[in-house]
Order: C-alpha cells, then sequence, then structure tokens
C-alpha cells in the first residue's frame, strides 16, 4: 500500500530522520512506535504530506508521489485523524461530516440540510453510531467525534487512516467501540496506522509494529512474534555509556515536602521528598500530569488539596512570583511558549528573572546586566553571536541554556526542569546534564520531568513514575530499568512482583 | 544571518521616518508655505494633543492590548476638571484632580482587563460609551464655560515658552520621560515582556496584571493631560471634545511601526506616526485638498503604511 525508504529529514541542521523505512500493506493495522522525539510525528507529516522529506522514496500503490500539500495526500486516500479533533463544537454533526463539501442545490449555495443529515444518520449507523444527525457536534463525547472523523475520512475515499494517540481522552467503554469500529473498516480493506505508547493496546489491535528511535529505523515485527519487553528494548535500549557525567553530590537535608497534592481532573494523592543535592525525576507518559504537577508547585496553577512544606517550614505558593523569592526556579516544558520571549535578546531573556539583581528603583543598570549576561553565558557555554542576538535566532539547545540561565541567577535552592533536553542535539544534551549534575553538587534541589528513559536512568537518584495523575511508583536508583518504569507509566502494577 | 536581521529592523524603524520626509517633500513641493516657522509650529501644536494619548496608547498596545475610550475619558476628565474651575475651586487642585481622575478611568480598564480576562476592545468599547455618557449626563450636554483666568490652565494651551507653544513643550517633556521609561526601567522592559510572552512572563515571576493595569492608567493620565490641553485652548470643555481621538492615537501608534500584537514597537516611532498624520491634516489643507476629500488620502496613506509593514514582516 504505502513504502517509504530511506526517509531522511532535517530541521535547522538537526536531522530528525535518518533514513528511515515503512511499509504498509493493505488492510492491516500497523503500530508505529518509538520515544517522544523519536521520529514518529515527523514520518507521518511526511506521508501526509504537511513536510516534504530531504530524501528517500514514497511509493503509494506501487506509484512513486512528492506530495507538497496535505491535499495531494488526501487525495491519494491518506487521511490523518489528530490527537487534537477537527470537529466544530458548535456546528451539527452533519454539518461537520460535509464540512468543505457540502451537499448544494446545484451552484446555488444553498443547503441540502435535510439530504445531508439523512446521509450522515446512515453513514454513522454503519459504523455503529446512533445519533440525531442534527445535534451540534458538541454533544457527542470525545469518543463518537473520533468515530465522525473517521466517517470524514472515510467519505473522502481513504484508504489510509493515520491515527495519532487516538485513546489518550477516550474511556475504556469508547475505546472497545472504537477498536471494533477500526477492524470493521480493516475488513472492509482500509488500512491503519496506529500512534500510541499504549502497549497493551497496540498488542490487542494491531497487526504488525515498526519501531523508531532516534530518528532511526530499529524494527518492524509480527505483533504475534514480537514480545511486551522486546518491544520496550527496542524502544529505549540503548547503550548509556559516557553520555551521563558523572555526579558527586552529598544529598542533604529534606527541603521539599509535599503530601496529598491534588488538583481536580489533572492529578491526586501527590506525595514525596526531595533533599539537598538530590536529582528527583518524574517519568510518565505525556498526559500523565507530570507537568502540572511541577506548575502548581511553581505556583502557575491552582492546587484544590494537600501541603507543601519548603525548608521544614508549611507555604502556599499560589504565583510564579512567590515561588521565585522562595528561590525556586522553573523551566518550563515548551521552551518557545513558556520560556522565552523570542523576539527579546539573549541579554534580555537572561533579566527577566533577574531584575532584582540588575536594577535599582526601577532603573535598569546596563552594566549590571551586561555583566549577569556575561556570567551566564560563561558559565553555561551558550553560543551566541553577542548579547544583542534574538533568542529566536539561536539553536534548540543555546535556548534551553538561556531558559535555565534565567533561573541560575536567582540562586534557585529548589530547580524544576520540565523536559530539560527535549529538542536539543546530543552533544548539547550531556553539557546540561553537566550543568544539572553541577547545580546537585552545589546542593541545588532539583525536581526533573523526563519523557526519556535513559535521562531518567542516567540522570536520577530517585523516579517517581506517574499514570493518569497518580504516583504508581517510587524507584531508587538501583531498582531502575528502563522495563520496570515503562511497564509503572503504562499502568501495569504487578510486573515488579514477577521481577523479583 | 544576525546581521541581516538588525539591518531588517533598522530598516523598519526608520521606515516611517523616511515616509514622514517623503510627504513633507511632497507638500512642499506644492507648497512651500508649508515649511514657514509658524505653520510648522501651528502643525506641532495641532499634533500634541493626539501624541499624548498615541504615546499612551503606545505603552498599550506594546502589552497586546487597545483602548478605544481614551476619547471618551478625555471627555470626561476635561468636562469634570472645567466644572470645577467654573465652580470656584483652585484651578491647579482642579487639574491635578482631573489627571488623577484619568488615571481612575484608565486604571479601571485595566483592571477590568486583567482581573476580569475581558478582551481589550470588548472591556474599552464598553467603558467607552460608559464614560460619554457620564460626561452627557455631567455636563447636561452642553459646553462648560467661564473658567476663570488662571495663568497656568490659561498657558498650557494658549502660552509660549522660549517661542514654543507651551503644548509642543509638553509633548516633548512627555516623549522624553516616557522614551526614557519604555529604555531604562524595568517597568519599560516589562512591558515588552508582557506583550512579546505573557505566559512566559508570567512564568518568569512577573506580576502581568499590574503592568496591565499601570499601562491603562498611564494612558489615562495622558488623556487627561491632553485634554487639560484642549480645554485650555478652547477655553471651555466641550461634552463631545475627543471623539474618534481613539483612532488617531491607534493610527500614529501603527504607523510608527509597533506591533498590535504586541511585544514589539517603539515610542519614537509613534511621535513620528503622529507626524505623518498631523502634517497630512495640516498640508492636504494648503495644498487645497477639499475638506471631505481629505479624509479618503488619510485613510489610504495608513492602510499603505501598514500594507508595507505587513510585506516586511512577512
Amino acid at each position: 500500500m504505502i513504502n517509504m525508504t530511506d526517509i531522511s529529514k532535517s530541521f535547522s541542521g538537526n536531522k530528525v530522520l535518518k533514513n528511515v523505512h515503512f511499509t504498509l500493506e493493505k488492510g492491516e493495522i500497523h503500530a508505529l512506535m518509538g520515544e517522544n522525539g523519536a521520529g514518529k510525528s515527523t514520518l507521518m507529516k511526511i506521508m501526509s504530506g504537511i513536510y516534504t522529506r530531504d530524501s528517500g522514496t514514497v511509493e503509494v500503490k506501487g506509484e512513486q508521489v512528492n506530495f507538497t500539500s496535505p491535499k495531494q495526500a488526501e487525495e491519494a486516500g491518506i487521511a490523518v485523524i489528530h490527537q487534537e479533533l477537527n470537529i466544530l463544537p458548535h456546528l451539527s454533526i452533519a454539518d461537520n461530516l460535509f464540512l468543505g463539501r457540502e451537499e448544494t442545490i446545484g451552484r446555488t449555495g444553498i443547503l441540502k440540510t435535510k439530504q445531508m443529515e439523512k446521509k450522515t444518520r446512515q453513514i454513522l449507523g454503519d459504523l455503529g453510531l446512533d445519533i440525531n444527525p442534527s445535534d451540534p457536534a458538541s454533544t457527542l463525547s470525545v469518543g463518537k467525534q473520533q468515530i465522525v472523523e473517521i466517517a470524514k475520512a472515510l467519505s473522502v475515499d481513504a484508504e489510509v487512516i493515520i491515527m495519532d494517540e487516538p485513546t489518550a481522552a477516550l474511556t475504556d467503554r469508547e475505546i472497545d467501540s472504537l477498536f471494533k469500529t477500526i477492524r470493521e473498516l480493516q475488513k472492509r480493506g482500509v488500512s491503519f496506522i496506529y500512534i500510541s505508547h499504549r502497549m497493551e493496546e497496540i498488542f490487542s489491535l494491531c497487526d504488525r509494529i515498526t519501531i523508531l528511535r532516534d530518528g532511526e529505523f530499529v524494527g518492524e515485527r509480527k505483533i504475534s512474534e514480537t514480545s511486551f519487553d522486546e518491544i520496550v528494548q527496542m524502544m529505549v535500549g540503548r547503550e548509556l555509556g559516557e553520555r551521563f557525567p558523572e555526579r558527586n553530590s552529598e544529598i542533604g537535608e529534606v527541603k521539599l515536602s509535599v503530601k496529598g497534592l491534588k488538583r481536580k481532573d489533572c492529578f491526586e494523592d501527590i506525595s514525596f521528598e526531595l533533599r539537598r543535592g538530590e536529582v528527583l525525576s518524574i517519568a510518565g507518559l505525556m498526559g500523565a500530569g507530570r507537568t502540572e504537577v511541577a506548575q502548581s508547585l511553581f505556583g502557575y496553577k491552582k492546587l484544590d488539596g494537600g501541603t507543601i512544606e519548603f525548608d521544614g517550614k508549611q507555604v502556599k505558593i499560589d504565583t510564579p512570583r512567590k515561588a521565585k523569592e522562595m528561590g525556586i526556579g522553573y523551566v518550563t516544558e515548551d521552551r518557545k511558549s513558556e520560556g522565552l520571549v523570542v523576539d527579546f535578546s539573549v541579554e534580555e531573556n537572561v533579566s527577566m528573572t533577574n531584575f532584582a539583581a540588575i536594577s535599582k528603583n526601577g532603573l535598569i543598570s546596563k552594566d549590571k546586566e551586561r555583566k549577569l549576561y556575561d556570567t551566564m553565558v560563561k558559565r553555561l557555554g551558550i553560543r551566541t553571536s553577542g548579547p544583542d542576538q534574538a533568542a529566536k535566532s539561536l539553536s534548540g539547545g543555546n535556548q534551553q541554556k538561556v531558559v535555565i540561565a534565567k533561573w541560575l541567577g536567582i540562586e534557585p535552592k529548589l530547580l524544576i526542569l520540565d523536559e530539560p533536553t527535549r529538542g536539543v542535539d546530543v552533544g548539547a544534551k550531556k553539557e546540561i546534564y553537566s550543568i544539572i549534575n553541577e547545580l546537585a553538587e552545589r546542593g541545588v534541589a532539583i525536581l526533573m520531568i523526563s519523557s526519556e528513559l535513559p535521562e531518567v536512568i542516567g540522570m536520577a537518584d530517585r523516579v517517581l513514575v506517574m499514570h493518569e495523575g497518580k504516583i504508581t511508583a517510587d524507584l531508587p536508583k538501583q531498582e531502575m530499568t528502563q522495563e520496570r518504569i515503562m511497564h509503572f507509566a503504562t499502568g501495569g502494577g504487578k510486573l515488579a512482583v514477577e521481577d523479583q | 544571518m544576525q546581521l541581516k536581521t538588525n539591518n531588517q529592523s533598522m530598516l523598519q524603524k526608520i521606515a516611517p521616518f523616511i515616509g514622514l520626509i517623503l510627504i513633507i517633500v511632497i507638500i512642499t513641493a506644492l507648497n512651500p508655505g508649508f515649511l514657514s516657522v509658524s505653520n510648522l509650529m501651528n502643525v506641532l501644536r495641532q499634533v500634541s494633543i493626539n501624541a499624548l494619548i498615541a504615546f499612551g496608547m503606545t505603552f498599550v498596545i506594546l502589552t497586546g492590548g487597545i483602548d478605544l475610550s481614551v476619547g471618551a475619558t478625555l471627555a470626561l476628565t476635561g468636562a469634570v476638571t472645567a466644572g470645577m474651575m467654573a465652580s470656584g475651586i483652585d484651578p491647579i487642585f482642579a487639574m491635578l484632580l482631573g489627571l488623577l481622575l484619568g488615571a481612575v478611568l484608565g486604571a479601571i480598564n485595566g483592571f477590568i482587563i486583567a482581573k476580569g480576562k475581558v478582551a481589550p476592545f470588548i472591556a474599552t468599547l464598553a467603558t467607552m460609551t460608559i464614560y460619554r455618557g457620564l460626561t452627557l449626563v455631567y455636563t447636561d450636554g452642553r459646553p462648560i464655560s467661564g473658567l476663570g483666568d488662571s495663568l497656568t490652565f490659561q498657558m498650557l494651551g494658549k502660552g509660549y515658552f522660549l517661542g514654543i507653544p507651551v503644548p509642543v513643550v509638553t509633548m516633548i517633556i512627555s516623549f522624553g520621560v516616557l522614551y526614557f521609561i519604555l529604555k531604562k526601567t524595568t517597568f519599560g522592559r516589562r512591558v515588552y515582556a508582557v506583550g512579546g510572552n505573557e505566559e512566559a512572563s508570567i512564568l518568569s515571576g512577573i506580576n502581568a496584571d499590574r503592568i496591565k493595569i499601570y499601562v491603562y492608567s498611564l494612558l489615562g493620565l495622558l488623556a487627561a493631560l491632553a485634554s487639560l490641553i484642549l480645554t485650555s485652548r478652547l477655553n471651555s470643555a466641550q461634552p463631545t471634545a475627543g471623539e474618534m481621538f481613539e483612532l488617531d492615537a491607534i493610527a500614529a501608534v501603527v504607523l510608527g511601526g509597533t506591533s498590535l500584537t504586541g511585544g514589539r514597537g517603539w515610542i519614537v516611532g509613534t511621535l513620528i506616526g503622529a507626524l505623518i498624520i498631523g502634517v497630512l491634516n495640516n498640508g492636504l489643507n494648503l495644498i487645497g485638498v477639499p475638506s471631505f476629500f481629505q479624509q479618503v488620502v488619510k485613510g489610504a496613506v495608513i492602510l499603505l503604511a501598514v500594507l508595507l509593514d505587513r510585506k516586511k514582516t512577512a
């Protein structure tokens, strides 16, 4: 059906896909797995015409194609259902289904509403959905909206449907009915590419699996001939080697102690302690509630319950400003939207958290500002063309260092790092690890959220694993394995016992 | 690469200035009388009121906001100040109260926008109506005159200082102070930061709500200052004063190259933008463009400038 060979793609010099292969047979459900940043979504975006490849060939039904727009891919029968659904909630279900190709009386633009509603009822009925087509789409559950999206794809004669984490927001029952729909369509010859982190789903639904890691093709297996363990190993297994520099930090007294933290619909029952000089990692899948815990600790999101003790004193942190004054820094997950003012220069970005140090009576001292910039550039090895370089023109790794630099100026006692090396190349990664180590050695307590298991194992003294808003494991260094963390992160609970 | 972006932003910065020169050259070619000292003073005096408001509007727009209520704020503060002066209250005290009222009206806008999370356009559209309505209620729809002969008050709109009209001096001093604030103070830096990336600013410990309240308050204060100048020049407060002033101010800011989405721009551009509008108003008269047609030309110039600006940033 689809045959992709030797696909490579770089973004601003950063190679995100290296000679990747992918084949899809007619009527199969093919899983695509890999860690965050492994290149899955880039590969799918190339397949669906959003990106163009740098090299390699793509064949659809034996014919070589060069999609330059999503429209072309759609015409070739490839449809994508994104994690965020393209449903217009205020329009009716029928309007959504026929969006962009409405049936009209001649060319007048007058809608044949009755006819479209009738067809909608029929099409969705075929997929096992019994609904009133004139109801607003917002009355459907997320699961049913997803089926409307599938119906939309089918009505433009899609033969390949790419689904990106379709079950992330679904209940178990909705997942069952979604799977039933997918299998039904499979019998009619529709092929699916199924991207998911949920191992159980892949084993119950898919026929074959392709695994990517760091932008490279690792392997392809028949689901019936592989195992949970093999896949996890293929996904995460690589030599740790020298990637993680050594750390000699002395773990001291308890710096942060939280009990029973709760935020509605995000997380609950979060309790842990973090000590001076310790690197505590929070692992888990996207959407497990890790970032929300960090944001709540930093006063950016409200807590609905629980207590926080900092330096032995019970505290209430309700604004980032307060967190900062207490000596807490937060290196955000998304540096462009939360970490940097991209139009600001590097120097101005560094200054943003450090006005107290560089100003007097509200007047910025240019000398002090420059001195702070110089110190940080030297300390973190930030490569810029000068203090006035715009932050947006830096590489990912250097941008990340700027975000870290913002917080080093306040001499933090606790530094929260959310995915500190996402989208950062290997060399800069190691530099960031060294910075983290140096901070821990100085006695800073580090809370590091990461989806990269090697990073967690290489860096953390202890790891908390979160799954759907709860802590499912608290593992000391000697008990960390990628398989175990992945197991707890996907909601498993028994493997640990069998392990021992 | 870096050099290129610098050149681009430099060009972007001087483009309004080139535009101003171009307009002056064309007008002078058609009527050399434009460049006479007395006419230039006249232009500057006409510009000063719009410029003061536009300076404040620059701060607001830099945070990513907008304020449609400034014209009404000007009318209300002018009316209340004039009312106090007409009833015999010490004129200087009355003027200070007028300035304070302007700041308070602006702060109300800021508060609704920051704490109430109402879109600035809608919030100030509503307060525009309210402030204008209050002006009409207060004045009963009639001008307030008989403002006494306080020298300070008379000087404000009609006086000269070293041969320069006092409104122009006021404008220049305000410009200097505001330029300094934007360029050299933490407050100025925070204004840019909030407009550039509000989320990142809050996550850096900046109190974005407070910054917003301050900038609207500052704009209110400047509108009140403009109202004092206007009231002094007319020797009366008109209930319909300041209608459409908000649009001239926004036009000046945009002509000056400040981005309506916030975070990018500078107050020097706004001064030039205000000058472009003032020169057009004056020059089109001088070269005999019929007054109804002048509006068409003004609108076209603004449109052209913004289109060129879009092209550069695209």
